[in-house]
């Protein structure tokens, strides 16, 4: 038996909102450990979208069906409803659509689950007002030039596109996320002090 | 385990499948044919690796494309060691992909080959002399049919897994809709679930090439000898659609084979003409003409879809998982019939993992990228194994001492 691994702390957070059987499909679902551990302790069946080569042989490797496929090209074989959850995990910063890629989880998934980091982190906010450079840190750990996160967002800028895109929000998890992989929960003044979120959407 | 079969790279490891012998079947009784005719007296030649588990659990079959035959891996008895191994040698053996220590291995030439199961070279019984063109037509569907009754016989009840690529991969897929209870995984490598109009034309006009080459004789030509012209013209054409431009480019460029200087002559001079001048001559030493003609017009035939509104109604009854593959530079079993199967199969419900390899190397990137294809088919199998294990338990047969046996030396 190989043990148990440590999730990102979005993704143990997320592990805990799919219900027991459900159909979930993973949009960038990298090496398939989220789904694996859906599959392996919810009984979800779980299918994934992936653009990487190496994270999809992961993937095979752990026996997840996955995709080959760019997110930014919509999920035009996906009938409407077809799964009962749809997860973007720490992808939303990275497709050129967003738009686009949100109201496709919205059309083929009953619930739709979002994680980014926030971007209106007070460290954030601190780092380009009183050094005025661009925020590096650990939510964040790229420098602006090379860079896959092309659509940084806030919390509070996240729930306006949620409504936007026709969505409800159903539940907001703002937390620190730790090395332990276990998130501290943020209740205050979530959109300074939580440094990722983890939304739960539904189509209105 | 981890670290040495990270440093390992099995893909490279020349024969290492060892020595093994083509062996031949007759079946029993006659073969009844999609075109409604039938065929007596079949032989199937075939060579297996490995052995199958008590429960008959690991077996899988390998289906080979258009000019393949049985000999997949390793030597054949009395090769030299440095002799050129079986087709897919980088993809079979111990430890690799298609691990022959953990499955037993089935290859089978296929029905109208030419490599020692019956096909158009073969006695017709009836008259005595070569079938020629009164071989029936046989189809992708056919071959698997003649497989199906090879494993009968070789106590197969189930596979673990048919792989296949190009036209193995349409046997692959003809298996499954054919033999849906029977099959638990499927690898379509490199191939389509039907051929689109570009891919028939330059099939019709390689049998256009042997059908009017004088020496074809309606297809009686095996006192005189082959259409070597013919048949040579159809091996060029079809290199050229096993290549890419890219390929092409990296290969040959524009040089020429012998001389710094054109010819002004129409003798061949490029290193691309040499090629495919090579590859003809080589390929009609080896192949028969008449097979030639019945495997390509086998392959236009073949539509997974058939008379289904669509190729998901197609696949309703087909359970199995699949690992889809494709390579970016093929332009003959391109990516995007690669992804209506895969959308089919999603629509359906089945757990199909798909992949697009990039290369350079066109169609022919299924014979020549084992490390891409190692590292997502190696994992793939070891599960379908798995699966096929979990599935043998569940009908209560599983008794992990059950000794290994050998069904066939």
């Amino acid at each position: 038996m190989t043990p148990r691994e440590l999730l990102r702390a979005d993704q143990q957070l997320i592990t805990d909102l799919v219900p027991e059987g459900a159909r979930v499909l993973d949009l960038g679902c990298g090496d398939g450990a989220l789904l694996a551990r859906l599959r392996d302790e919810r009984g979800a069946i779980v299918r994934g979208v992936e653009i990487d080569l190496a994270d999809i042989a992961k993937c095979i490797e752990r026996d997840v069906p996955v995709y080959q496929g760019d997110l930014d090209e919509g999920l035009n074989d996906v009938p409407d409803d077809r799964f009962d959850v749809v997860i973007l995990s720490q992808t939303l910063q990275v497709v050129k659509r967003p738009r686009l890629v949100l109201s496709e989880m919205l059309r083929v998934g009953k619930r739709s689950v979002v994680s980014f980091p926030n971007f209106g982190h007070w460290r954030v906010r601190a780092h380009l007002a009183l050094r005025g450079r661009m925020p590096v840190s650990e939510a964040i750990p790229y420098s602006w030039y090379d860079t896959p996160n092309i659509h940084h967002t806030t919390i509070a800028d996240f729930r306006d596109f949620s409504a936007d895109c026709g969505a409800v929000i159903e539940r907001e998890i703002a937390f620190v996320g730790r090395d332990d992989g276990r998130p501290r929960l943020v209740r205050a003044l979530p959109n300074l002090l939580a440094d990722e979120a983890v939304f739960v959407l539904r189509r209105k | 385990m981890g670290d040495t079969d990270t440093l390992r790279r099995p893909w490279e490891e020349t024969a290492s499948a060892g020595v093994s012998a083509t062996k031949t079947l007759a079946l029993d009784g006659a073969l009844s044919l999609a075109s409604g005719r039938t065929l007596d007296g079949v032989v199937v030649a075939y060579e297996t690796w490995g052995h199958l588990d008590a429960l008959g659990t690991n077996a899988v079959v390998v289906c080979h494309a258009l000019s393949g035959d049985s000999h997949l891996a390793g030597l054949r008895p009395g090769e030299p060691d440095d002799a050129a191994p079986g087709w897919w040698d980088v993809m079979v053996g111990p430890g690799k992909a298609i691990d022959t220590d953990r499955f037993f291995v089935v290859c089978a030439n296929v029905l109208g080959g030419c490599s020692g199961t019956t096909g158009p070279s073969s006695i017709d019984p009836e008259t005595g002399a070569p079938y020629g063109l009164r071989f029936p037509m046989v189809t992708i569907e056919d071959m698997v049919d003649a497989q199906a009754r090879l494993l009968h016989a070789l106590g197969v009840r189930r596979l673990a897994a048919v792989v296949g690529g190009s036209m193995g991969g349409m046997q692959a897929l003809a298996w499954v809709k054919r033999y849906p209870e029977r099959v638990a995984s499927i690898v379509a490598d490199a191939t389509t679930w039907r051929l689109g109009p570009q891919a028939i034309a330059f099939n019709e006009v390689g049998r256009r090439a042997i059908l009017e080459d004088p020496a074809f004789s309606g297809g009686d030509y095996y006192d005189a000898g082959q259409p070597e012209s013919g048949l040579g013209i159809a091996r060029m054409i079809g290199h050229i659609t096993y290549l890419s431009d890219e390929s092409m480019h990296k290969k040959f460029g524009r040089r020429l084979q012998s001389s710094a200087e054109y010819a002004y002559d129409f003798v061949s001079e490029f290193q691309v003409e040499s090629y495919l001048a090579h590859q003809g001559q080589r390929f009609v030493e080896r192949f028969d003409a008449n097979t030639y003609l019945y495997m390509t017009k086998a392959m236009d035939y073949f539509d997974l879809q058939g008379d289904a509104p669509s190729l998901a109604a197609a696949l309703r009854d087909v359970s199995a998982r699949f690992l889809v593959l494709s390579f970016s530079s093929d332009w003959l079993f391109p990516t995007a019939r690669s992804k209506e199967l895969v959308s089919a199969l999603r629509e359906n419900g089945n757990e199909v993992s798909f992949a697009e390899v990039p290369s350079g190397y066109g169609h022919d990137a299924f014979l020549l990228e084992p490390e891409a294809q190692h590292r997502l088919i190696a994992p793939f199998l070891t599960n379908s194994l798995a699966h096929a294990r979990a599935a043998a338990g569940a009908e209560g047969a599983l008794s992990d001492a059950a000794p290994e046996t050998e069904v066939a030396s």
